[in-house]
C-alpha cells in the first residue's frame, strides 16, 4: 500500500495538481465557460419536490443552466447559514428564496448582493411590493411567490369551517390548536391586532405590543402544540390528533386534494400573507446566471404554473395572468389580507422575542 | 518492563494527536463561543466584535432562571431515574446466561443507533390519541376512551430516559459483570437477605460507577433540546431549546453563546461539587 502511494503520489505531483488547480480557481472564466449551472435555494420538502418536477427542468431547457436545487430550512436557520459563510467567502446557495423578515435581516449585513434592474426587463411586471430594496434604491430581492398562512382544521372534528381567527380564543378549543413557535414566523401579534384591536397600527406601540400579547396569552389553553417543525403539525391535522391551527394555505389545498381531511379558510379578518423573495448571495460568482434566473421567474406564465402547480400565489399583476377566476381563488382571496409588520421584527426583534418567549413558556 | 517518564519531546509524540484534535474540535470552538458571547449584538442585523456584558445581563433573570432550573431538575432526574432503573436490572443482566445477555445488549445498542428525531417522532405517536397506546388500554377495557399523554412532562420524562438508557447500562455492566460473586454470597451466608444484600454490598460496592453514570447521563440529558420540544408543553422547553431560538431563529449568536457558556460553567461547577463529595465520603 504504501508503496503504490510513494509511487504514483509523489512530492512534485501533488504540488503540480495543487498549482493546476489553483489556477484553474484563479480563472473562473475557464470555469464558468465549461459548465453554467446555479444553486438554487428553496425550502426543503414540498416546496423543492415541485420546483424540481415543474419549473427546473423547463427553466434549463429555456437558458441551458443547469440548477442545482439545495434544500433550505425555513425560518431564518438558512439566513444565518448563508451569511456565516458569506463571511468566509462561500455560498451554499447562489440564488435563495427568503421569506420577507429574513429578506430584511439579510439587507441590513448587505448580504445579498444588489442586482441589476437592467439585466431583469420581466420585473416589471410585477406588483411594486414585492420588489424589495435597499435604501439607495438598489434591488435587493425580486418576489418569488407568495403565500398564505390561514386558519385549518380537519373536516371530520369539525364538520363547519371556522369563519373568524376568534375561533382559537373559543373555549371550546381547549387543548386543540397547533400554533407556530416564533413571533417572527407565526405572525399572531398582527391577527390578535387585526381581530381585536381594529388592525395592525396598535402594535405601533409598546404598550399596544403588550396588551396584544395580553389578549393573545388567553389562547394558551387552547394551544396544544407550539410547532418549530412543520411536518410535525401537518401530520397531526391529518389525523386529528389536533383538529385546527395556523398553518399554510398551499400545503393544506395540495393535503386536502390528495384526500386528507383537512381543510384551509381565509377568515373573515383575512389570511396572513408573507412572501419569499429570490435573493443573490453576495459570495456567490454566478451573477449572471442568477439574473437570468430571476428574469425568467418573473414572467407571468411561469407565475401561472407555480400558482397550478405550487399553490402559491403570484406575484405579478393579476391581470397579466392567464388564470381563471377559480384558480385565482384557490391560491389567494378578495379579503383583505393581514400583512406581517416586518418593521417590528427590524427594529423591535429582541424586545418581541423577549415578551414573547416569556408569554407562552412563562 | 518499567515505565521510564518521558526524556526526550519525541517521547511525548503519540500525545501530539490526541492533543491536536482536542484542541482543534474543543479549545478553538469553545474558545470562539467565549469570544462571541461578549460580542455586541445588532438588532435586525448579526453582531460586531465588541467587548460588553449585555448578552449576560439579559440572561440574569427570573425567567431565564426559572429555565436553567427546569433543565438541571429535568437532567438531575433522567439521570437519577436511569441508574435507579439501570442498576437493578443490570446485576440482572449481568447474573443471566450468555445469551441472553447478548441478546438483550444487542438490543439495547440498536438504540443508540436511532436519531433524536426518530425516538421523538415515534414517543409523540405512542403517546397520541388516534394512534396511541391508550387505544389498546381501550381495547382491553382498561380506559374508556383513549387519550392523549403528550405534550406533558412524564412524555418528556419516559422518551429522555429511553434515550439515555442504553448509555446507562453500557457504563454500569463492566462494573457489574467485574463485580465478584463471592461479596454477595458472604452477605448471604451470614444471614442477609438477597434484597438487602444488594442495598448493603452491591451499590456500596459500586459507588464510584453509580456516581460515574449519574454524572455522565446528567450531562447528556442537559443537552437535549429536540424531545422537550416535541414532547413537552412550552414550560417543558429546556434551556438548549432557548439557545436553539436565538441562535438559529433570531441569528441572535452572542446571547446564543451567552446562555450556552452559563450552562456549560453551571454544568462544570454541579459536575465538580458531586466529584468533590464523592471524595469527601471515600476520605471519612
Amino acid at each position: 500500500m504504501r508503496d503504490i502511494l510513494n509511487a504514483k503520489l509523489g512530492r512534485r505531483s501533488v504540488l503540480g495538481a495543487g498549482l493546476a488547480g489553483a489556477s484553474m480557481l484563479a480563472m473562473p472564466s475557464v470555469l464558468r465557460a465549461q459548465d453554467k449551472s446555479l444553486k438554487v435555494g428553496v425550502y426543503g420538502g414540498f416546496f423543492k419536490d415541485s420546483f424540481d418536477k415543474n419549473i427546473f427542468p423547463d427553466f434549463t431547457k429555456a437558458t441551458g443552466i443547469a440548477i442545482e436545487s439545495v434544500a433550505e430550512p425555513t425560518g431564518e436557520a438558512w439566513l444565518v447559514q448563508l451569511e456565516q459563510a458569506a463571511k468566509a467567502g462561500a455560498a451554499p446557495a447562489d440564488v435563495s428564496m427568503m421569506s420577507q423578515v429574513a429578506m430584511l435581516k439579510g439587507q441590513t449585513t448587505k448580504l445579498w448582493a444588489p442586482l441589476d434592474a437592467a439585466k431583469l426587463p420581466n420585473s416589471k411586471n410585477l406588483i411594486e411590493n414585492f420588489v424589495n430594496k435597499y435604501p439607495d434604491g438598489k434591488i435587493a430581492g425580486i418576489g418569488a411567490v407568495s403565500w398564505y398562512i390561514t386558519l385549518v382544521t380537519n373536516t371530520q372534528a369539525y364538520k363547519e369551517a371556522p369563519t373568524s381567527w376568534a375561533a382559537l380564543w373559543d373555549k371550546a378549543n381547549a387543548d386543540k390548536l397547533g400554533l407556530l413557535a416564533l413571533v417572527s414566523n407565526s405572525f399572531l401579534l398582527e391577527v390578535t391586532a387585526k381581530t381585536f384591536m381594529g388592525g395592525t397600527k396598535a402594535l405601533d406601540t409598546d404598550e399596544g405590543i403588550l396588551k396584544a400579547l395580553e389578549k393573545l396569552s388567553e389562547v394558551k389553553p387552547n394551544v396544544r402544540l407550539w410547532y418549530r417543525d412543520e411536518a410535525q403539525f401537518e401530520q397531526a391535522l391529518k389525523s386529528g390528533e389536533i383538529p385546527m391551527g395556523q398553518y399554510y394555505h398551499d400545503v393544506t389545498g395540495l393535503a386536502a386534494s390528495q384526500g386528507s381531511p383537512v381543510r384551509s379558510t381565509f377568515p373573515k379578518e383575512g389570511g396572513i400573507q408573507d412572501s419569499g423573495c429570490w435573493a443573490l448571495s453576495r459570495a456567490s460568482k454566478k451573477t449572471e446566471e442568477a439574473h437570468t434566473f430571476i428574469n425568467y421567474m418573473c414572467q407571468p406564465a411561469i407565475q401561472a404554473t407555480l400558482s397550478r402547480k405550487v399553490g402559491t400565489s403570484p406575484t405579478v399583476k393579476r391581470d397579466l395572468l392567464d388564470l381563471t377566476a377559480a384558480e385565482f381563488a384557490s391560491v389567494s382571496s378578495d379579503i383583505e389580507p393581514i400583512i406581517p409588520r416586518y418593521d417590528l421584527y427590524q427594529t423591535k426583534s429582541d424586545f418581541l422575542n423577549q415578551k414573547w418567549t416569556e408569554m407562552i413558556a412563562g | 518492563m518499567r515505565r521510564e517518564p518521558p526524556q526526550r519531546l519525541a517521547d511525548y509524540g503519540p500525545l501530539f494527536f490526541p492533543a491536536g484534535m482536542l484542541t482543534v474540535f474543543f479549545v478553538v470552538p469553545f474558545a470562539t463561543m467565549i469570544a462571541v458571547s461578549f460580542f455586541q449584538r445588532e438588532q435586525g442585523g448579526f453582531y460586531t466584535p465588541a467587548f460588553v456584558f449585555d448578552n449576560y445581563a439579559r440572561f440574569l433573570s427570573m425567567f431565564f432562571g426559572k429555565v436553567l432550573g427546569f433543565s438541571l431538575f429535568l437532567a438531575v432526574a433522567v439521570a437519577i431515574t436511569c441508574v435507579v432503573i439501570g442498576i437493578p436490572f443490570t446485576y440482572l443482566l449481568s447474573r443471566s446466561a450468555r445469551k441472553i445477555q447478548v441478546v438483550w445488549l444487542v438490543a439495547l445498542l440498536s438504540i443508540l443507533s436511532l436519531s433524536e428525531v426518530m425516538i421523538g417522532f415515534a414517543w409523540s405517536t405512542l403517546f397520541s390519541r388516534t394512534a396511541g397506546v391508550t387505544n389498546l388500554f381501550v381495547w382491553l377495557g382498561l380506559m374508556a376512551q383513549p387519550q392523549a399523554l403528550t405534550p406533558s412532562f412524564g412524555a418528556v420524562m419516559t422518551a429522555m430516559t429511553y434515550q439515555a438508557f442504553p448509555y446507562t447500562v453500557l457504563v454500569l455492566y463492566p462494573a457489574l459483570v467485574r463485580l465478584d460473586p463471592t461479596l454477595t454470597e458472604a452477605a448471604r451466608t451470614l444471614g442477609a437477605s438477597p434484597v438487602k444484600a444488594f442495598f448493603t454490598v452491591v451499590v456500596p460496592a459500586l459507588r464510584n460507577t453509580i456516581l460515574a453514570t449519574l454524572i455522565m447521563v446528567f450531562i447528556f440529558a442537559l443537552g437535549s433540546y429536540l424531545l422537550p420540544q416535541l414532547l413537552g408543553r412550552p414550560q417543558h422547553w429546556t434551556l438548549s431549546v432557548l439557545i436553539t431560538d436565538q441562535a438559529i431563529y433570531q441569528s441572535n449568536m452572542p446571547f446564543a453563546a451567552a446562555m450556552a457558556v452559563f450552562l456549560v460553567l453551571v454544568s462544570l461547577a454541579l459536575v465538580g461539587l458531586a466529584l468533590y463529595a464523592g471524595q469527601q465520603r471515600q476520605a471519612k
